[in-house]
């Protein structure tokens, strides 16, 4: 699982790292489940036995997954879907007004070879 | 002092400030005459200080304040004694004649109300400043003179000469200031007080001290700066730029003495050092020549003044650093004539500047009929500055030679630079009070005539206080003199110097110091071509060293900025994850923290061996996916592969919204990419393909570790188990899980909530925005905006 | 895409599915389930609505536009944790309440209604998302 783990890692940072924007956003949704799978492993793997208490007497030998890492991957998957919508639209939106993918080319706001500043006062 | 006792003390030193709120309203309805009302305000603190005369000259000092940081040890607190009081009744008794002269001066000027408003806060910073017993308020009113006064010497921030000044004032008071700061929290540091009044009765224990020297060389850092001392002088004669008011009040009288000022003040505890001795009078004698020298070669009236001002400031350090009980009674003298006399002299210039229309001593001549009073004034103030009788700067001089003068190679030195310095003063104040207004009349003149009483009132009646204090001077010395020199010097002293002629050596030297000023006067104009060939030759000054300095900062700041912002996102994207690994990986390495070699799991069910295998193979596919629709397709067999993990290790609720997730991302992915022409492979050369896939790899090595470590530690339980064992009991829920989110941490979901909503607006507001043409994305820039609409 | 069996299935798939996320939102306390599943199951059944009849009859069926959806539902969820202030217990104190009805008892809670808010919440954002997507090609 750990293993696991690391793969998706190398795989999402290497996307993040390529130039192309459509490759980055492929690397953002890899790297959520990334650090969800990390997140989740790390509060201890047990089999098959969800965290819902059966009956109404309040069971606390019985042994469940944790609920804790479920409860915040729960809301980071739901935060990192509306995350992965919003960069896409955005990259979409970048791509239409630069005309291209390639965060080389894209300098609008750190153009190259800038000016220095003013010297006067 | 522990409770919160209105005092009026208090109240007066908030005056200014409120008065400077209600200024420029007050202007808008009364345009000039504002002045006459305005005026009030720095009169009635000086009566309210002046009450304070008789105490102080029977040797109390008189102190108040209120808790401000308690745990801090930082008050809100005043200490009044000779030195404080002296400065406090210059700075609003030039101050008020400083406000009505400003009225005259700047009649009709659109933004007199502002202008009032500045000089005011100045005025109240200033005698905060002088005021202060805490360490913390002095050096916060010490930033504020110097930042009101960037204001004020900006005023007309139309031209680019005051915006140069001003920010040179600024760059070097304010760089003077953080020195000043960094003194006073050492001497915190060393002795404990954060107040004036506790150091200055702690001995000798800051001279004795280790870091004696440090907190020298911070504090004069300080003082030199403020006070314009050589090599530090330049930024005062470019102050000129701003208007006459200010330059007559900041830039002579009150804030350039600031430095003095706490020379003075700490002159009690950080004096008679061998290094005081010696840095002080190096310094101050330098500035006095080199000041002198450089007002020889200008032509400018207030050029010529300011000039002057810088000498007379390097007289006061040298006086102060010697440190004889004389020499500080001619410095307190001679601070005070200075004001009087440069005060008015500064008035002058600006009268004949207003009225004539040229500062330019070479253009102007023959004014004394046109303009009487204003010549008297000027010839009064110019014989105090030559140091001739009847005027206070008489007595100033011959105490400063009395003090000076001592049979010794130092004394000596010092008595000559003095003479020296006191003679090419003479001239310059005979230069300015004689030149404009004998002779014959220069025709480009035109018709001048005297200026309305506003102007001229300001020098009138600080020339007649200059013989006023002189004739009258054993009152002088009770209420003034005597008490502020006993400050400086910590003990009692008391002058007792009177106009009438005392045959000695200081006679002697005034004498002497006569007959070479005469004899330069007449030589002026060869004496100013000497001074312009010798600096013509030098071709290099601190001046043009500042621009330099500006200059290359800004060069150095834009290639640090051009090297840590290369516009490169993949750049940014290198450092942020070779950051990540190396944080990751090198405590770890230093610690020697690696986890251990885990056990392969004995029994690892097929299921899970076949669905990892199958995230596995979705991640590559995503990685060498040819066209758009394999990724799309790859990257929900990851997803997928996630959620049937989650199934597995018991997170059913984690599993279903996985899928569901997982199946909307490929959908909204798929809309989208129908409509871009992009291609999810990449083009780059093989050797930066290489280079990322050992970043990546090493990352996914460092989260390896850490995860291996993490998982080999001893699990804490307590919060899993508090919301295992309270889910039903406290929250009526069996599904611990969605307890947790929705009542346990419900403020958190709520956030998230708000999270997810805020991404949805932003996402329907970029999809909505209106698509500007393309060559439009260029112009942001709110003119080239107006132009086109 | 918009092949005649999808249109016809879809609209019965959508109300099926929409149905089934209220069920899911519903019995979320005890199950697996809650509003962050249901409101995603609901959004993607009006997705696949939008993808096979086109975006306009999904507005019409949903009357209102689905941003207004998501704001009703924060304005639910931060109702349920102000409600807490009337009985003068902390932010989001869970208050419960059991309704007789029918001989049998239903408990009504702040906390059921803060989870109908964040399944609009989910509802109303990701449903204007999908939307704009589809609805790109026709503007």
């Amino acid at each position: 699982m750990t293993l696991l783990v690391g793969i998706f890692f190398a795989v999402a940072i290497y996307l993040f790292l390529s130039q192309h924007i459509i490759r980055m956003l492929l690397g953002a949704a890899v790297l959520g489940n990334a650090v969800n799978l990390l997140i989740f492993t790390s509060g201890r793997l047990t089999l098959e036995i969800p965290p819902i208490l059966t009956g109404y007497e309040t069971t606390t030998g019985m042994l469940t997954a944790n609920p804790l890492p479920q409860a915040l991957i729960l809301t980071a998957i739901v935060i990192s879907f509306s995350f992965f919508a919003f960069l896409l639209v955005l990259s979409y939106r970048a791509y239409q007004e630069l005309g291209t993918d390639d965060t080389v080319e894209m300098r609008f706001a750190e153009p190259e070879n800038q000016d220095l500043p003013p010297l006067g006062y | 002092m522990n409770s919160f006792m209105p005092s009026t003390t208090f109240a007066v030193l908030l005056l200014p400030f409120i008065a400077a709120l209600f200024a420029p309203a007050l202007t808008r309805l009364l345009k000039h005459n504002a002045a006459w009302i305005l005026a009030l305000v720095p009169a009635a603190i000086c009566w309210h200080f002046s009450g304070f005369l008789a105490e102080i000259s029977a040797g109390e000092v008189v102190t108040g304040g209120y808790q401000w940081v308690p745990a801090l040890k930082v008050n809100f607190s005043w200490y009044i004694d000779g030195l404080s009081l002296t400065f406090a009744l210059l700075i609003t008794g030039i101050g008020t004649l400083i406000v009505l002269y400003s009225g005259g001066y700047l009649k009709g000027h659109a933004q007199l109300g502002r202008f009032f408003s500045f000089i005011l806060m100045f005025m109240g910073s200033m005698l905060g400043l002088v005021m202060s017993d805490s360490f913390l308020m002095f050096f916060i009113f010490w930033e504020l003179t110097s930042i009101t006064s960037f204001l004020l010497i900006g005023f007309d921030n139309k031209r680019e000469a005051s915006r140069r000044a001003a920010l040179q004032a600024l760059v070097v008071t304010g760089g003077g200031g953080l020195f000043l700061l960094a003194g006073l929290l050492l001497i915190w540091n060393v002795t404990g007080y954060s107040e004036m009044s506790l150091l200055l009765r702690s001995g000798s224990l800051l001279a004795d001290s280790p870091y004696y020297i440090a907190i020298f060389v911070l504090v004069l850092g300080g003082a030199f700066t403020k006070s314009a001392q050589f090599p530090m002088h330049f930024w005062l004669p470019n102050a000129m730029e701003a208007p006459t008011p200010v330059s007559a009040y900041l830039h002579s009288a009150t804030m350039v003495k600031a430095g003095v000022y706490l020379l003075m003040r700490l002159n009690p505890v950080l004096g008679d050092t061998m290094a005081w001795h010696i840095v002080l009078p190096l310094f101050g004698g330098t500035t006095l020549i080199v000041g002198t020298l450089l007002a020889i070669r200008q032509t400018d009236l207030k050029l010529m003044l300011a000039y002057t001002t810088v000498s007379s400031l390097g007289l006061l350090v040298m006086l102060t650093g010697f440190g004889t009980e004389k020499a500080i009674e001619g410095a307190v003298l001679y601070l005070v004539a200075h004001c009087l006399f440069k005060g008015a002299l500064f008035m002058v210039a600006g009268i004949i500047d207003h009225e004539a229309g040229t500062r330019d001593v070479t253009k102007l001549g023959g004014l004394m009929t046109a303009m009487p009073i204003t010549f008297a004034a000027a010839l009064a103030s110019a014989i105090s500055m030559a140091g001739l009788p009847p005027f206070f700067g008489f007595l100033a001089k011959e105490e400063i030679y009395a003090g000076l003068w001592q049979v010794s190679f130092w004394g000596g030195l010092l008595t000559i630079v003095a003479i020296v310095g006191n003679a090419l003063m003479f001239v310059i104040g005979f230069v300015v009070a004689l030149k404009p207004f004998l002779g014959r009349r220069k025709l480009k003149l035109g018709n001048v005539h005297e200026g309305p009483v506003l102007l001229w009132l300001g020098p009138v009646l600080l020339a007649t206080a200059s013989l006023l204090t002189a004739i009258f001077s054993p009152m002088t010395h009770r209420l003034i003199t005597s008490p502020m020199a006993s400050a400086v010097e910590g003990e009692p002293v008391s002058a007792y110097i009177s106009l009438v002629p005392h045959i000695g050596m200081p006679l002697l030297l005034s004498l002497i110091t006569v007959a070479i000023g005469v004899f330069a006067y007449i030589n002026v104009a060869r004496l100013r071509a000497l001074m312009i060939y010798a600096l013509y030759k030098i071709g290099w000054g601190p001046d043009k060293g500042f621009d330099q300095f500006i200059r290359g900062t800004v060069r150095l700041s834009f290639r640090v900025t051009n090297f840590i912002q290369p516009g490169r996102m993949e750049f940014y994207m290198k450092v942020i994850f070779i950051l990540v690994a190396v944080s990751i990986l090198l405590p770890m390495a230093l610690f020697d923290e690696w986890p251990a070699m885990p056990q392969w799991p004995d029994t690892i069910s097929r299921y899970e061996a076949v669905i990892m295998a199958i995230a596995a193979v979705g991640l590559f596919s995503v990685l060498y996916a040819k066209d758009r629709l394999t990724a799309i397709v790859s990257l929900g067999i990851q997803g997928f592969a996630v959620a049937l993990l989650f199934m597995l290790f018991g997170a059913p609720d984690l599993s279903f919204t996985q899928f569901m997730v997982e199946t909307l991302s490929v959908v909204i992915l798929a809309l989208a990419m129908t409509r871009l022409r992009l291609t999810p492979t990449d083009h780059r050369p093989l050797k930066e393909k290489i280079f990322d896939t050992i970043i990546s790899l090493a990352c996914a090595t460092a989260f390896v570790l850490l995860l291996l470590k993490v998982t080999q530690l001893p699990f804490d339980t307590t919060l899993s188990d508090f919301f295992t064992r309270y889910s039903l009991s406290i929250a009526h829920g069996a599904n611990i899980v969605n307890v947790i989110l929705v009542d346990f941490r419900g403020t958190d979901t709520w956030g998230e909530i708000a999270v997810v909503m805020v991404a949805g607006l932003a996402i329907l507001s970029l999809i909505r925005i209106r698509t500007r043409p393309a060559n439009a994305i260029a112009a942001n820039d709110p003119a080239e905006e107006d132009e086109r609409l | 895409m918009r092949t005649l069996i999808f249109r016809t299935v879809a609209p019965y798939l959508a109300s099926l599915m929409i149905l089934f996320s209220i069920f899911v939102l519903l019995r979320g306390h005890n199950e697996p389930g809650g509003g962050f599943i249901g409101g995603l199951i609901a959004a993607s059944a009006f997705a696949i609505y939008g993808i096979a009849c086109g975006v306009s009859p999904v507005r019409r069926a949903l009357h209102f536009h689905p941003m207004a959806i998501s704001g009703t539902g924060l304005l639910a969820s931060t109702a349920a944790g102000m409600l807490s202030i009337f009985f003068k217990v902390p932010f989001m104190t869970g208050l419960w309440l059991d309704i007789p009805l029918f001989g049998d008892s239903i408990a009504v809670s702040t906390v059921m209604l803060f989870d109908i808010g964040v399944y609009l919440v989910v509802v109303g954002s990701i449903t204007s998302i999908a939307l704009a997507l589809e609805e790109r090609p026709n503007s």
